[in-house]
C-alpha cells in the first residue's frame, strides 16, 4: 500500500528522519555492533589490555554448565509463566466475553495490572510470600509447608512466576477479548442450532477461531518473559537461591556488571540477540499484515 | 442463547470475581501495610484491615526519605520517574510523527532503508545490549543526567509503525485538496495531519508513559547518584536482604506510590489506553 | 474565466501503464464539458492532470494561454470537488471554505464576505460551525461545491461528485449543479461513469474508453451520431442493438439468416459486399406480425418498465432487445417482423468499430 498524493521535496525528508535515525543509529546500531566486536574480545582483570579471541568468548560460554542452566531456568520459566498466564486470560475472556451486567467494569477492574512496573510486582508478591513476615506464608506454613524462597530454589521460581503471571494476565485478558469480540455471533449461532453444547462449541468453534490471536500472543509473552520480567527476578530473589532463577537475561546483567566478565557478557548478549531474531522471523508472517512493504 | 443461561452467567460472575479479587489482593495488603507501623509488620502480625498510620508514613517517605540506603524523599524520586515518562513518551512520538510523516508523504533515495532501519529496532529491546549501550552513554557524558535516562530508550519503531499505519488511513484526497488549497509539507501536517493524529498521539503517550515510568534496568545502571534515582528502583533498594532492616512499611508505602500513576492513567484513559496497546502491538 | 487546451496530452504510469494515450481536447471557456467512461478509461486520469495532481508525460496542458504543466495545483486558479468530498475533518464547515483563502493571504472580510455569499447560494448557512461528520451525504456535497465556488476560479474541475450519493439526491444535486453552472458561468470539467449524469449536465460530452477519446461532442450528438461502436453501445440504456451484417445493394443491409434492412445510403460511404456491424437502437424497432420486409424476429421475454416495455428475442444469431412506449403496438407473438426507419440505422466499419459517415 503505497500514497497517491505525495510531496515532491528531496532535502526535507531526510531532515525529518534525521532525529530518529541519528538515535537510533547512536544507541542502537552502535551499541550493537561494539557488543558483538567485544564478544571476540578477552579483557584482563585491570582492564588495561585486551586480546582478540576470536571465538573463545563463546566456547568457554558454550562449555560452561551454568549457562546450560540458565536457559533451562529460562526456558521453565517462560513455558511456566506463558502457560498460566495464556490459560488464566483465557477464562477470564470467555467469561468477560459473556452478554452480562457489568462486563465494562470487570474489564476495568482486570486490566490496570499492566500498568505496574515488573520491580513493583515482585516487590507486592515478596511482600506476601517474605518467610517469616508475609501473610501468605504464614498460612502456608500453619499448613506444613516449610515455605522459604530464599533458600528453596522451587519456592523461589514459584514466586517469580506467579508474580509475572499476574502482571501479564491483564495483557493477555484484554487480546483475548478483542479476539473474542470479533468472532462473529452468526458462527456461534450457527453451532448452537448445529447443536453443539457451549462447552464444545468453545473447544469447536471459538478457540480455533481465536489461533491467531494466540499465537500473537504466545510470542509476545515469550518475549515478555525473556525480558521484562528482569525487574521481578532483580527484586524478588537477585537470581538466587544458587542461580536457580538466574534467566538468560539476568546472567548477562550480572556476569557483566557483578563479574566484570564483558566479554563473557557481550557473547551472550548476541546468542540472545539471535534468538529474538529467530522470534521475530517467526511473528513477522503477522507483521506482515501490516507492513505491506 | 437461552440454554443454561441463570447457571452460566452465575459462573461468570463467580469466575470474573475470583479473578478480580485475586488481581487486586497484592496491592491491597500493600496498601494495608503502608497504614500501620513497622513493629506489627515485623512480628508478622499484619490484620487485614488498615490502621491509623497511613498519613505519618506517606508523609514520611514522601518528603523525608526512609532510613536505609535511600535517603531521598521519594517525592524526589517521583519526579526523576515523571520527568523520564514523560520525556520518553513527548520524545518518542516527536521523532516518530516527523519519520512516519517522511516515509509515508515523499519518495525518496533510501527510504526503504530508512524504513528498515528503523523496523529492525521492533523487536530488540535495551536489554540485549544493555553494556554497550551504557559506554555510549557514558561517553556521552550523559551518566545521571535525564537525557541519559530518557534517549537511548526514545530509540524504537513502535510509534513510526503506528503513525504510518494512521497515515495510510488519510484519504489521498485530502492531501490533493490541500495542495489545491495552496498548503505545502508544512502547512499540510500541521493545519491537517497533526489535528486528525490527535487520538492517536494521546495512545501512544498513555502507552508510552507506563513504559517509561517502569522502566528497571536502564535507570538501575545509569543511576550512580541517589538523588537521579527513579521510584521504581528506589523501592527495590530499600528491601534488603536481611529482613531486620528492611522498613516493609515504608516500602509498601513506596510501592503504592509507585504504581498509583500509570495505573490511574489506565483507569482514567482507558479507552485510549486500549486503543493505544492494541495498536502498538508490534 | 478561461478555456483549457489540451495537446497530446499522454500520462504513463511508473509500472509502464498508459492511462491516457495522446488526448488532444479544446474546452471552451464558459463550457460544461463532460468526460465519460467506463472506469479505468483515463477520464479522473486526465482531470487530475488538469488540476496539477498528476504529472502530465508528455504534450501540453494550458489553461487560457498559460501552459501549466509544471504549475503547482494552487497556482493553476482552479478548484475540485471530490468523489469523497475530501473535506478537512477537523474544521468548521466555514474553515473548510475559508482554508485556501487564508492560505493565499486574502483579507479576512473578503473570506467572510465570500464564504457567506457562497453558503447562501448553496444553502449550507446554518451548517457554518458545524463539523463535516455532522452532515448528511448532500449537505458534504455541498460544502465541498462551496469550498470550490468561493475560490471564484478560472475552472471547475469534478471528479465523479455525485457517485457517493443515494439515488434521489444525486437527482437533485445535478439539477443544482447545472442551476450554479448557468449562474457562475464557470468552465467546468466534470468526470462521470454516468450517462445520464453526463447526458443531462453537459454541452460537450468527450467519451473517452482505454486511454483514448473516442468522441467528442453535443449530447444529442453522441447519442444520434456516435462514432465508434463504443459510443454507440456506451451511451443508452438499453444499448444499442449491434449486429453483423453485410451491404447487399445500395441502401440495404443484410443480416444472415434474419432479412435485411434498410439505410439511409446518403449518410454512409459503402460499397456492396462490404462486411459492416449494424447498429439500431431499441427505440427504434417497430414490430409488426406479418408482412414482407424487416428482420425475422423471435421473441423470448419481456421486461415491464411502465413507461416501456423491453422486449428480448433475436434475429438470426444477434440478440435483439426491443423499446416499445406503453400503449403502443406489441404483436405479441412469438415470431413477428422487426423494422427500424432508414435513417435510425448506423453502420460501423467492421474491421475498425468506427463509423461509416464521412467526417
Amino acid at each position: 500500500m503505497e500514497k497517491r498524493a505525495i510531496f515532491s521535496g528531496q532535502t526535507l525528508p531526510y531532515l525529518l528522519l534525521l532525529p530518529q535515525l541519528a538515535i537510533t543509529i547512536l544507541f542502537f546500531y552502535w551499541p550493537a555492533s561494539q557488543a558483538v566486536w567485544q564478544s571476540f574480545l578477552i579483557e584482563d582483570a585491570f582492564g588495561t589490555s585486551t586480546q582478540f579471541v576470536w571465538f573463545e568468548n563463546y566456547q568457554s560460554l558454550l562449555g560452561n554448565p551454568e549457562y546450560y542452566k540458565a536457559m533451562s531456568v529460562t526456558a521453565l520459566f517462560s513455558t511456566l509463566v506463558t502457560v498460566f498466564s495464556l490459560s488464566i486470560a483465557l477464562l477470564l475472556a470467555a467469561m468477560a466475553d459473556r452478554q452480562i451486567r457489568g462486563a465494562l467494569a470487570f474489564r476495568t477492574l482486570l486490566i490496570w495490572p499492566y500498568a505496574v512496573a515488573p520491580a513493583i510486582a515482585g516487590v507486592l508478591w515478596l511482600f506476601m510470600f517474605q518467610p517469616s513476615l508475609g501473610m501468605v506464608a504464614q498460612l502456608l506454613r500453619r499448613y506444613g509447608v516449610d515455605w522459604n524462597p530464599l533458600l528453596n530454589g522451587n519456592h523461589a521460581m514459584t514466586l517469580v512466576v506467579m508474580a509475572a503471571v499476574w502482571k501479564q494476565v491483564s495483557y493477555n485478558f484484554l487480546f483475548f477479548l478483542a479476539g473474542l469480540a470479533a468472532i462473529p455471533r452468526s458462527v456461534i449461532e450457527a453451532a448452537a442450532i448445529d447443536g453443539a453444547r457451549p462447552w464444545r462449541r468453545f473447544w469447536t468453534i471459538v478457540f480455533p477461531l481465536l489461533s491467531p490471536t494466540t499465537f500473537f500472543l504466545l510470542v509476545v509473552n515469550i518475549t515478555y518473559v525473556f525480558f521484562e520480567t528482569f525487574g521481578i527476578i532483580d527484586a524478588v530473589t537477585q537470581g538466587g537461591p544458587s542461580k536457580e532463577t538466574t534467566t538468560l537475561v539476568y546472567k548477562v546483567f550480572s556476569d557483566g556488571r557483578l563479574g566484570g566478565d564483558l566479554g563473557g557478557s557481550a557473547a551472550q548478549s548476541v546468542i540472545l540477540l539471535a534468538m529474538v531474531v529467530a522470534l521475530t522471523a517467526v511473528q513477522f508472517r503477522y507483521i506482515e499484515r501490516k507492513v505491506t512493504y | 442463547m437461552v440454554e443454561n443461561r441463570r447457571f452460566g452467567d452465575i459462573l461468570s460472575y463467580v469466575i470474573l470475581t475470583l479473578g478480580v479479587l485475586v488481581l487486586a489482593f497484592p496491592v491491597y495488603l500493600a496498601f494495608v501495610a503502608s497504614t500501620w507501623d513497622a513493629a506489627t509488620i515485623a512480628n508478622g502480625q499484619l490484620p487485614i484491615y488498615p490502621g491509623g498510620r497511613m498519613a505519618e508514613n506517606y508523609y514520611r517517605v514522601l518528603f523525608q526519605g526512609t532510613g536505609s540506603s535511600t535517603r531521598q524523599p521519594v517525592g524526589v524520586m517521583m519526579f526523576n520517574s515523571l520527568v523520564m515518562a514523560l520525556s520518553i513518551a513527548i520524545g518518542k512520538i516527536l521523532i516518530s510523527i516527523l519519520s512516519a510523516y517522511a516515509i509515508v508523504y515523499y519518495r525518496f533515495p533510501f527510504r526503504m532503508a530508512a524504513f528498515w532501519i528503523i523496523f529492525v529496532t521492533l523487536m530488540l529491546p535495551v536489554e540485549v545490549r544493555i553494556y554497550p549501550t551504557y559506554k555510549v552513554v557514558a561517553d556521552l557524558g550523559l551518566l545521571d543526567s535525564y537525557a541519559g535516562l530518557s534517549l537511548p530508550l526514545i530509540a524504537s519503531a513502535t510509534g513510526t509503525l503506528l503513525f504510518r499505519q494512521f497515515f495510510m488511513t488519510i484519504p489521498d484526497e485530502l492531501l490533493e485538496a490541500s495542495k489545491i488549497d495552496g498548503a505545502g509539507p508544512y502547512k499540510f501536517f500541521v493545519d491537517t495531519v497533526l489535528p486528525l493524529s490527535m487520538t492517536t498521539i494521546a495512545a501512544l503517550f498513555v502507552i508510552q508513559f507506563i513504559y517509561g515510568w517502569n522502566q528497571y534496568l536502564w535507570p538501575l545502571l545509569i543511576t550512580t547518584k541517589d538523588n537521579m534515582q527513579t521510584i521504581v528502583i528506589g523501592i527495590k533498594k530499600m528491601i534488603t536482604t536481611s529482613d531486620a532492616l528492611t522498613e516493609w512499611q515504608l516500602a509498601m508505602t513506596t510501592a503504592v506510590l509507585a504504581l498509583l500513576p500509570p495505573v490511574a492513567v489506565v483507569i482514567v484513559m482507558q479507552r485510549l489506553f486500549v486503543r493505544g496497546l492494541v495498536e502498538t502491538e508490534k | 474565466m478561461a478555456s483549457v487546451t489540451l495537446d497530446t496530452v499522454r500520462k504513463v504510469y511508473l509500472g509502464g501503464v498508459e492511462a491516457v494515450k495522446g488526448a488532444s481536447l479544446s474546452i471552451p471557456d464558459g463550457s460544461f464539458t463532460v468526460l465519460l467512461g467506463p472506469s479505468g478509461c483515463g477520464k479522473s486520469t486526465l482531470l487530475r492532470m488538469i488540476a496539477g495532481l498528476e504529472t502530465v508525460t508528455s504534450g501540453t496542458i494550458r489553461i487560457g494561454d498559460r501552459v501549466v504543466n509544471d504549475i503547482e495545483p494552487s497556482e493553476r486558479d482552479i478548484a475540485m470537488v471530490f468523489q469523497n468530498y475530501a473535506l478537512y475533518p477537523h474544521m468548521s464547515v466555514y474553515d473548510n471554505m475559508a482554508y485556501g483563502l487564508r492560505n493565499r493571504g486574502m483579507a479576512k472580510d473578503e473570506i467572510e464576505r465570500r464564504v457567506a455569499e457562497a453558503s447562501r447560494m448553496l444553502a449550507i448557512e446554518e451548517f457554518l460551525t458545524r463539523k463535516p461528520r455532522a452532515l448528511s451525504g448532500g449537505q458534504r456535497q455541498r460544502v465541498a461545491m462551496g469550498r470550490a465556488v468561493v475560490r471564484d476560479p478560472q475552472v471547475f474541475l469534478f471528479d465523479e461528485p455525485l457517485s457517493n450519493l443515494d439515488a434521489k439526491l444525486r437527482v437533485q444535486m445535478r439539477l443544482e449543479i447545472r442551476r450554479l453552472h448557468q449562474r457562475l458561468k464557470a468552465t467546468s470539467v466534470f468526470v462521470t461513469h454516468d450517462q445520464v449524469e453526463a447526458m443531462t449536465l453537459a454541452d460537450t460530452v468527450v467519451v473517452m474508453s482505454k486511454g483514448e477519446i473516442q468522441q467528442v461532442g453535443s449530447p444529442t450528438d453522441v447519442y444520434r451520431k456516435p462514432t465508434t461502436t463504443f459510443v454507440a453501445s456506451f451511451i443508452g440504456s438499453p444499448a444499442m442493438n449491434l449486429m453483423p451484417g453485410r451491404v447487399v445493394g445500395r441502401g440495404m443491409v443484410e443480416i444472415a439468416n434474419a432479412g435485411t434492412l434498410a439505410f439511409d445510403a446518403g449518410q454512409f460511404m459503402v460499397g456492396e459486399g462490404d462486411q459492416v456491424e449494424v447498429g439500431v437502437r431499441p427505440e427504434d424497432w417497430a414490430l409488426f406480425t406479418s408482412g414482407e420486409g424487416g428482420l425475422a424476429f423471435r421473441r423470448e421475454f419481456v421486461e415491464e418498465l411502465g413507461a416501456t416495455r423491453l422486449v428480448h428475442g433475436s434475429a438470426g444469431a444477434a440478440p435483439i432487445v426491443v423499446a416499445i412506449p406503453s400503449g403502443a403496438n406489441d404483436p405479441e407473438t412469438r415470431d413477428a417482423r422487426l423494422v427500424a426507419k432508414a435513417q435510425a440505422v448506423h453502420l460501423f466499419s467492421s474491421a475498425t468499430g468506427r463509423t461509416l459517415r464521412p467526417a
